[in-house]
């Protein structure tokens, strides 16, 4: 199978540019160099790169957003900050194939004209923050940063820049805040970073994997990346598979993939030999499968076609014997407590998500509660000024629309049917 | 008191504001500076780095308490933070935290009373297929079990 990132990360010694070059790395760059900007966007958009941090927005589509008028300097950023539960894919290619990223990034760079650039990435990652800022200092020693890159008169400036514990601050307008050392706040939409972000600055926000995909696009063409996925999502994706199964970890695998076969094939199937209760399929936010719905294409239409995402790629598996009402209670704390508390729709529903799942479980839950939980959620869908509260109330609809009887047993009973553990 | 960073600190301050268009953009890699060098966000860090930068504490303040990793109060030469998102959750994360509190006698949030540990709980960590997840200062220590925290802990004890 054909992959595109992930080739040499078996290869401890990828991470350093001499491997890097070794094994083509670079060259991409240089090819690109001799390209006009807009014939590198061209490739991107033929190659239907989809954003890999969640929304998946067209890469090449977002590209042609910045203003025309080259008057004002341009920001790139990379979003590293990975914070949704269940991902953790963009950590192995900054821990394994850092070059691939920064390389991505040049090339991105110079097809938007862009001489700053600067990868946020979370606080947590210390290591791959060290592994990141080694191989940036090793590509400015080569001459693929810095002043007059490879003799084209480009120039680009690259800084790794650390968060410091906050997951909103992986919506990028938050993220931008954060970079110019505010609080993680995101801003009001419009003015769009493209527009107005990071110093004011039109700016571009990417996420490690979409930018890593790029030196091979550039390499091979966009047609072909967009041949190894399906027909509006191109490539191949990083796949984290986490939770109750044999083998959990990054998987690259083609976009469109049979998630099923993802489970079952790839990642060994349920640990324990036990059967399959539920699977949370693109990162925390997005909406629970049952057992009879993950036999589909792993791609962005068709699982927006069953109701979900595939977001961020992190495919959670859950076991039976698993409490779903547990399993949302934690969910919910999490989002209560990773809510700015900037609109109130989202500060106050995040709060009482918490509050009545949390009782439910408690086996204090009361006669409403379910409705009162979706009421909620109703509240606070498409009335914030950032996509959280959204992400919030997408678990608790779902958990209910599919394990309703769960929710009902613990009211009726009085108590949690699992004694309150996984 | 008042506090003072060395001059490699300094020096890396320097370098900072060479990397940004606006000088305000420095104040998250000051904070880790100054979280390093201090042990932790003291009130003195905090007038130290508004001073570095010209601008009011208040504000300082302002950024730091937003962040869950600037620690506002001293913690154990060793802070524990476990992760108890959904993946860990699912292959028995609270049990851990469970084992920890146990053996280290103290709740989450607690330190213990010679200063060697903190234990928090964690939001996910970004390691889920490697979990149980937990970070210990600057390290991430995975695929936990009981019997591998302890021998973790004991190590550093
Ligand atoms: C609450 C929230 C958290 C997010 N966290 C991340 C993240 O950790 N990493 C990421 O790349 N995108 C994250 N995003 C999506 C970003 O806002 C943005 O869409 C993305 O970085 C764009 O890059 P892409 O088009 O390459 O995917 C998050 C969005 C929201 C609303
Ligand atoms: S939706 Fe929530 S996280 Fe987003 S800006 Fe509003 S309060 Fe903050
Ligand atoms: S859920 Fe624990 S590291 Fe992600």
């Amino acid at each position: 199978m054909e992959t595109v990132l992930t080739t040499h990360f078996a290869d401890d010694g990828y991470r350093r540019i001499d491997a890097y070059r070794g094994f083509g790395g670079y060259d991409a760059l240089r090819k690109a160099l001799s390209m006009t900007p807009e014939g590198i966007i061209d490739e991107v958009k033929k190659a239907n790169l989809r954003g890999r941090g969640g929304a998946g927005f067209p890469a090449g589509v977002k590209w042609g957003f910045l203003p025309k008028d080259l008057s004002r300097p341009r920001v790139l950023v990379v979003n590293a900050d990975e914070g949704e539960p269940g991902t953790f894919k963009d950590r192995v290619i900054m821990a394994r194939g850092p070059h691939l990223l920064i390389e991505g990034i040049a090339i991105a760079a110079f097809a938007l004209r862009v001489h700053l650039s600067y990868i946020y990435i979370r606080g947590e990652f210390v290591r791959e923050a060290r592994i990141l800022a080694e191989a940036v200092a090793e590509a400015y020693e080569a001459g693929f940063l810095g002043k007059n890159i490879l003799g084209s008169g480009f120039d680009l400036d690259l800084t790794v820049h650390r968060g410091a514990g906050a997951y909103i601050c992986g919506e990028e307008t938050s993220l931008i805040n954060s970079l110019e050392g505010k609080r993680g706040w995101p801003r009001l939409k419009p003015p769009f970073p493209a527009a107005v972000g990071a110093f004011g600055l039109p700016t571009i926000v990417n996420n490690v994997e979409t930018l890593a995909d790029v030196p091979w696009i550039i390499t091979h063409g966009g047609e072909k990346f967009a041949s190894l996925g399906v027909e509006k999502n191109g490539g191949t994706r990083l796949i984290g598979v986490s939770g109750a199964v044999n083998r959990p970890g990054v998987y690259e695998l083609p976009a469109g993939t049979n998630l099923k076969e993802i489970i079952y094939t790839h990642a060994g199937g349920v640990k324990d030999g036990k059967a399959l209760k539920a699977v949370i399929p693109g990162g925390s936010s997005t909406p629970v499968l049952r057992p009879d719905e993950i036999d589909v294409a792993y791609d962005i239409e068709s699982m927006a076609k069953i109701g979900t995402m595939a977001g961020s790629g992190g495919v959670i598996v859950i076991p039976e014997g698993t409490c779903m009402v547990r399993a949302l209670s934690v969910l919910m704390n999490f989002y209560a407590h990773e809510s700015c508390g900037q609109c109130t729709p989202c500060r106050e529903g995040t709060g009482w998500l918490k509050m009545i799942v949390g009782r439910i479980e408690a086996g204090k839950g009361r006669a409403g509660d379910v409705e009162l939980i979706l009421d909620v959620c109703d509240n606070m869908m498409g009335r914030t000024i950032c996509p959280l509260a959204d992400a919030a109330a997408m678990p608790a609809q779902s958990f209910i629309w599919k394990f309703r009887e769960e929710f009902d047993r613990h009211i009726g009973e009085q108590k949690c049917p699992y004694g309150n553990r996984f | 008191m008042s506090v003072a960073f060395s001059d490699t600190a300094r020096a890396e301050f320097e370098r900072l504001l060479t990397r940004y268009p606006d000088r305000e953009a420095v104040i998250l890699p000051v904070l880790h500076l100054a979280q390093r060098e201090f042990g932790f966000v003291s009130d003195e860090a905090i007038v130290y780095v508004a001073g570095l930068l010209g601008v009011s504490p208040a504000k300082i303040n302002g950024v730091a308490t937003f962040y869950t990793m600037y620690n506002r109060k001293p913690v154990g030469k060793y802070h524990v933070q476990i992760c108890r998102n959904i993946s860990c959750s699912l292959l028995g994360a609270e049990h851990l935290i469970g084992h920890v509190a146990g053996k280290l006698g103290v709740k989450p949030g607690g330190t213990t009373p010679d200063g060697k540990f903190t234990l928090s709980q964690v939001e996910c960590l970004g390691s889920c297929g490697t979990a149980p997840v937990m970070q210990v200062n600057d390290d991430y220590y995975e695929n936990l079990t009981e019997a591998s925290i302890d021998a973790i802990l004991d190590k550093l004890a």
